[in-house]
């Protein structure tokens, strides 16, 4: 643990999963998972391909309903609320894959992003500070976000969280394709984002680098959690929970 | 020299009423990502309401222009988000453009059921000064402005003016780009994508409105066809402006309106030229500027990277279902046709309807190629009827070659120009291609059907029934069966092909066109194959229609009819030979069914116009679904009968083969899942 | 010669060079591999060797023939092989269907109406064939199994077999370990080593999983900004100060 501030896991949770089950069409994908995120703490959900983390992701930003059990945040009900209210309670999702518009320039991305959670009088100056975080960004600011490559699109998904720290990240997959060298920027931004406070919720398949940064692990089987707790008494466990985990799929 | 000033002057006026057209087309497409063709039905509507306030009830200008362009306007608007487009905001690009296909047949229909049919509205300019006969006019040194053309003018500049500054400056502006890209992810910044999405068909909507008043006075009628076809003329100016740029759609207006007047000044007025190519100058334009010009050529529409929320898309009942169902079916459909036959055969004006059914059953099956097997988005399969019917009739009068023969050709023919059309258009994707063949129909209707060696000019072509193996079918019953047979053989084709080579790589390139070709597979000649086959079945068709009605009528194969037919395969079910026939015999039995129950028959066209909407929701068509919904349920039955009968076997054994996968089974190892 | 010639190619977008005078070879049955960071123009040069893009200068030799303005189709029946970083499959159809339209794919195409009225979906010759690389990549079990119930791990794996059909001499691999977990890592790797060796197949790997790339392949090539900044055995490219410095920072 590198963190200053001790957490008490007793605390109040920021998002709360109860029992939720969720799917697309007549496929499920969820089947009764229940989690919980306390306010500053990071959570490292784990999992083989197909497990479902994201589909958890989802049902956390609002992007997908439960069929049944509950989402909720601070104590309050939030199922089934429609995900632009669930993201100005301070949600803030980056997607796996491809998490910016393609057809807006840099700019445009940002001042997108910004004007909603600052207003249209604060937002030039929080570009300029994503600019002088991201000097690569500026470089780049008329250019369409799709003309990107992989890497600077991460940076622009990653600049609007680092200039605006959110109550709740979700990161899914942020470090998919990436170089080893920007993987490790990713998660020294993802740091940061954490030491100013905001809750994580991280998936990834880089298991080492997850497990750095988090307080706690859920491990995803098959849509249900099969461990949750703190992941310094994963220790032991891990061998045999999370290749269990990978051979999943296979099973 | 002057003549020449004055004759590029006099095009400006004109280029503007394109420009606002395209404008508005741009912005529908820019923030709703809807290219809405249906774009002249609404501006239709406000003209409608415009004018029945104003001429018929005597209302002033401005509260007339009030009610129709600032309520009327902006309330379409909200009505198509709220009941259509608000569904579709994750839809792809070509649902989006079919659903648009069936308000653009839908909602003219229902303004003359509302204002009575064919509305004949006395046409009078907005400029005040401009009522009754005595148009005003402002001199500019030696040019002359009237009234509208002034109105015009200035809306112009308005919109041009206001849309730059919102898209430059404002906020709405930037979230409505954002929606059109992915709904979701907007959602995900805070932004209530339903809100920017109603806000953007308002504003679009109140466009079409300014646009339908102001350019009513141009037309002798204001008619709901009228203003279709100046949309499709005025695409050219907005694909010039490559569907997004305001200042450059603006230019390309001008350019068309300016070309016009040039035309109209220098060709000798009475010329075949100017009679054709004037008129059909925008669709020409249109035409070579979707193959030619650079920013349109090769362009991919931006997909939303949030697409696998949705659920898959479902695949054909027909490959899920076991093999004892496929047989009943057949059973089932044997049966329906065996009830039906000698009901047709009961009376002369049955049979009548029976014989057109099945030929437009035939013709129906060119879609089932081009749009369920390709993918692609034709609207030009009523052109390619028409070929096939214009090369019998020349044949035949010509050449008095066998009736039977010259079906034959005209297929051929139909097909040999389905192929060379193919060959441009096809490097297209998606909407581009769907407009680009549009054009190709209005080209053709406005330029080679007139003329007399196409159209047979004034008087259509007679065409005889055909005579051979000893049968005269002049004889309806006789020539009935011919029909059938004929459709029977087209279906077996269509089958073969679907399940031969090219439609596995058909298939292929539908799935991922990038994987076809990287294990081969040409996707070009695979297309052209698919088009040129689409198009000589269509030309079959279209042969069969002109014996069987003994005309070749240039109206029975109107652009504006196949845009119809393309609606109602769609709806109905595009993948399948059987959704081809059901579309063909729903053409005539709902209508037949309508004048039946005394209700008017213009809810025909309301009701599959409509019915496109579900395209989004049912790719499949509506039937494919309900098919699949009654298979589904049958099979619960017999697996229920099956476990009862032989307790032993275990319930969920379904390694052996793809079955439909059922809710409570566990199925979260998706592709895209995770 | 080499199987695989890529000769001083440069790409230019928009006023930016995405690549400058890059060459790369690939000798007939050798794995290579193609790391750098993002940006540094994998993609592009990919797509300029598979055809996807042409190249602004320079020019790609296979098999002793110049194919840079070929199109990708043709490429294909050259002997061209390829797996999508995010995977491209056909959806509404078996696992077994993508190996045989492959398959035929491959046959080249006969007349116009052989194409066109092949009654037969397929032959016992063609399954046959199909499920003999189904078996080599333990995909037998899932043969009649529609392509949306296999996972991204099964679906990478449909993509390999499905280039194999093809019978490829160049197999190239857009980041296929990309969203595959460790254990569903290994046995690609696994499985293609067993390719390259028993069928001689040469493979391009373009990977940022270091592990996997260091377990497989003989030789490196690394870009970075667009150049080629080393190349050699694996050994050496990994030893590289420069190499550590734009790519592994403080990975290895």
């Amino acid at each position: 643990m590198t963190t200053s501030t001790p957490r008490s896991p007793e605390a109040a949770p920021l998002l709360e999963l109860r029992d939720v089950e969720a799917g697309y069409g007549p496929f499920r994908a969820l089947f009764g998972v229940s989690l919980s995120i306390p306010p500053g703490h990071v959570v490292a959900l784990l999992g083989s391909n197909g497990a479902g983390k994201t589909t958890v992701a989802r049902v956390c930003s609002g992007l997908v309903a439960p069929t049944a059990g509950k989402l909720l945040f601070e104590g309050n009900d939030v199922t089934g609320v429609r995900a632009y209210r669930i993201a100005r309670l301070g949600v803030a999702h980056a997607p796996e894959g491809r998490s910016v518009f393609a057809s807006l320039t840099v700019e445009e991305n940002l001042l997108l992003a910004f004007r909603v959670d600052l207003g249209r009088k604060l937002a030039p100056e929080a570009v300029a500070r994503a600019y002088e975080l991201f000097p690569r960004l500026g470089e780049r600011r008329k250019q369409h976000a799709g003309t990107l490559s992989g890497g600077e699109q991460r940076m622009l998904a990653l600049a609007r969280v680092l200039v605006n720290p959110p109550r709740l990240l979700i990161a899914d997959e942020l470090s998919l394709g990436l170089a080893p060298i920007v993987v490790e920027e990713v998660y020294r931004t993802l740091g940061k984002v954490r030491d100013e406070g905001a809750a994580l919720l991280l998936i990834e398949q880089h298991v080492k680098h997850a497990l750095a940064l988090a307080d706690d692990v859920a491990v995803l089987n098959h849509g249900q959690v099969n461990y949750y707790g703190p992941a310094s008494e994963l220790g032991d466990l891990s061998e045999r929970l999370l290749p269990a985990a990978s051979n999943g799929s296979h099973a | 020299m002057t003549d020449l000033i004055t004759y590029v002057l006099r095009g400006i006026p004109f280029g503007c009423v394109f420009a606002l057209v395209a404008i508005g087309l741009v912005l529908t497409y820019k923030t709703s990502g809807v290219f809405n063709l249906a774009f002249g039905a609404q501006a239709y509507v406000s003209a409608a309401v415009y004018y029945d306030t104003h001429v018929r009830h005597k209302w002033p200008i401005i509260p007339a222009f009030v009610l129709a362009v600032l309520v009327f306007g902006p309330l379409v608007g909200l009505v198509l988000d709220r009941l259509i487009f608000r569904f579709m905001r994750t839809a792809p690009h070509v649902a989006r453009l079919v659903a648009a296909l069936g308000l653009l047949v839908a909602i003219p229909q229902l303004v003359n059921l509302w204002f009575g049919q064919s509305p004949s509205f006395g046409v009078e300019g907005i400029w005040p000064s401009s009522q009754g006969s005595n148009f005003a006019v402002y001199h500019f040194g030696d040019y002359a402005l009237n009234g509208d053309q002034v109105a015009t003018l200035i809306a112009t500049a308005v919109v041009v003016i206001g849309l730059t500054a919102l898209f430059r400056f404002s906020d709405i502006g930037l979230r409505m780009r954002a929606v059109v890209e992915s709904a979701r992810m907007t959602e995900l910044s805070g932004i209530n994508a339903g809100r920017v999405g109603t806000i953007a068909w308002m504003l679009s909507s109140l466009v079409a409105g300014l646009a339908g008043v102001l350019l009513a006075p141009l037309f002798a009628q204001v008619s709901a066809t009228n203003f279709t076809v100046l949309i499709v003329a005025a695409i050219a100016a907005a694909a010039f402006g490559g569907l997004t740029s305001i200042p450059l759609t603006l230019l390309g207006g001008i350019l068309l309106g300016v070309a016009q007047g040039l035309l109209g000044g220098y060709l000798p007025p009475a010329s075949v030229l100017a009679q054709g190519l004037r008129p059909s100058l925008p669709f020409v334009a249109l035409f070579l500027l979707l193959i030619f010009w650079p920013s349109l050529r090769n362009r991919r529409e931006v997909t939303d990277p949030l697409a696998g929320v949705d659920p898959p898309p479902p695949g054909l009942a027909a490959l899920e279902r076991s093999r004892g169902l496929t047989w009943a079916t057949r059973i089932f459909a044997l049966i329906v046709l065996a009830i039906a036959i000698p009901f047709v055969l009961s009376s002369n004006y049955w049979l009548l309807l029976g014989t057109e059914a099945v030929i437009l059953s035939t013709i129906f099956l060119s879609i089932v190629v081009i749009t369920g097997m390709a993918g692609q988005i034709s609207l030009c399969q009523a052109t390619f009827a028409a070929i096939g019917a214009f090369t019998t009739a020349q044949l035949v009068s010509n050449y008095h070659v066998s009736v039977m023969i010259t079906i034959l050709a005209g297929a051929a023919m139909a097909a040999v120009v389905g192929a060379l059309l193919a060959i441009p258009v096809l490097r297209l994707g998606g909407i581009y291609l769907a407009l680009a063949t549009f054009a190709f129909a209005l080209m053709f209707e406005s330029v080679l059907v007139p003329l007399d060696w196409v159209g047979g000019g004034a008087n259509p072509i007679k065409v005889p029934r055909p005579k051979f193996a000893g049968i005269d079918f002049a004889n309806n019953k006789s020539f009935f069966f011919l029909c059938i047979a004929i459709l029977a053989v087209v279906s077996v084709l269509v089958i073969f092909v679907r399940g031969g080579t090219i439609g596995r790589y058909l298939d292929a390139l539908r799935g991922s066109e990038t994987a076809a070709q990287a294990i081969g597979v040409n996707p070009t000649r695979a297309r052209i194959i698919a088009f040129s086959l689409s198009a000589g079945i269509a030309g079959l068709g279209g042969g069969l229609l002109a014996t069987q009605t003994g005309i070749a009528q240039p109206a029975d194969y109107n652009s504006f009819l196949g845009l119809f037919w393309v609606v109602l395969v769609v709806t109905l079910g595009s993948r399948t030979v059987e959704g081809a026939v059901q579309a063909g015999v729903a053409f005539y039995v709902v209508d037949e069914i309508l004048k039946r129950i005394g209700i008017n028959q213009s809810w025909q066209p309301i009701l599959f116009g409509l019915g496109a909407m579900t395209y989004a929701k049912h790719p499949e068509g509506i039937l494919e679904f309900q098919k699949r919904q009654s298979l589904a349920f049958v099979q619960r039955h017999l697996d229920r009968m099956k476990r009862r009968g032989a307790p032993a076997e275990p319930a969920g054994a379904d390694e052996a083969g793809a079955v439909a996968p059922t809710p409570a089974q566990p199925s979260s190892e998706r592709v895209g899942a995770d | 010669m080499a199987l695989l010639e890529a000769r001083d190619i440069s790409k230019r977008f928009a006023g930016i060079t995405a690549l400058d005078d890059v060459s790369l070879d690939v000798e007939a049955g050798e794995p290579v591999g193609l790391i750098g960071p993002n940006g540094a123009g994998k993609t592009t040069f990919f797509n300029c060797l598979l055809g996807l893009l042409r190249p602004d200068g320079g020019r790609v030799v296979f098999d002793g023939r110049n194919i840079t303005r070929m199109p990708v189709y043709k490429r294909a029946r050259l002997g061209f092989g390829r797996t999508f970083q995010r995977i491209e499959l056909f959806s509404g159809m078996t696992v077994r269907d993508h190996l045989l339209v492959a398959e035929r794919a491959h046959r080249g195409t006969a007349s116009l109406w052989k194409d066109m009225l092949n009654l037969s979906r397929a032959t016992t010759e063609e399954i046959e064939k199909a499920d003999a690389t189904l078996e080599l990549l333990g995909l037998l079990d899932y043969a009649n199994r529609p392509i949306e119930s296999c996972g991204l791990g099964r679906g990478r794996l449909v993509e390999v077999g499905r280039a194999l059909m093809t019978e490829p001499k160049l197999l190239l691999l857009d980041e296929p370990s990309s969203g595959l977990d460790r254990v569903e890592t290994e046995e690609l790797v696994t499985t293609l080593q067993s390719v390259q060796r028993e069928r001689g197949t040469a493979i391009l790997l373009v990977e940022h999983d270091v592990e996997m790339v260091q377990s497989f392949v003989s030789r490196l090539y690394v870009l970075d900004f667009g150049t080629l900044i080393a190349s050699g055995t694996t050994a050496e490219v990994l030893g590289d100060a420069t190499v550590r410095k734009a790519y592994l920072g403080e990975y290895v």
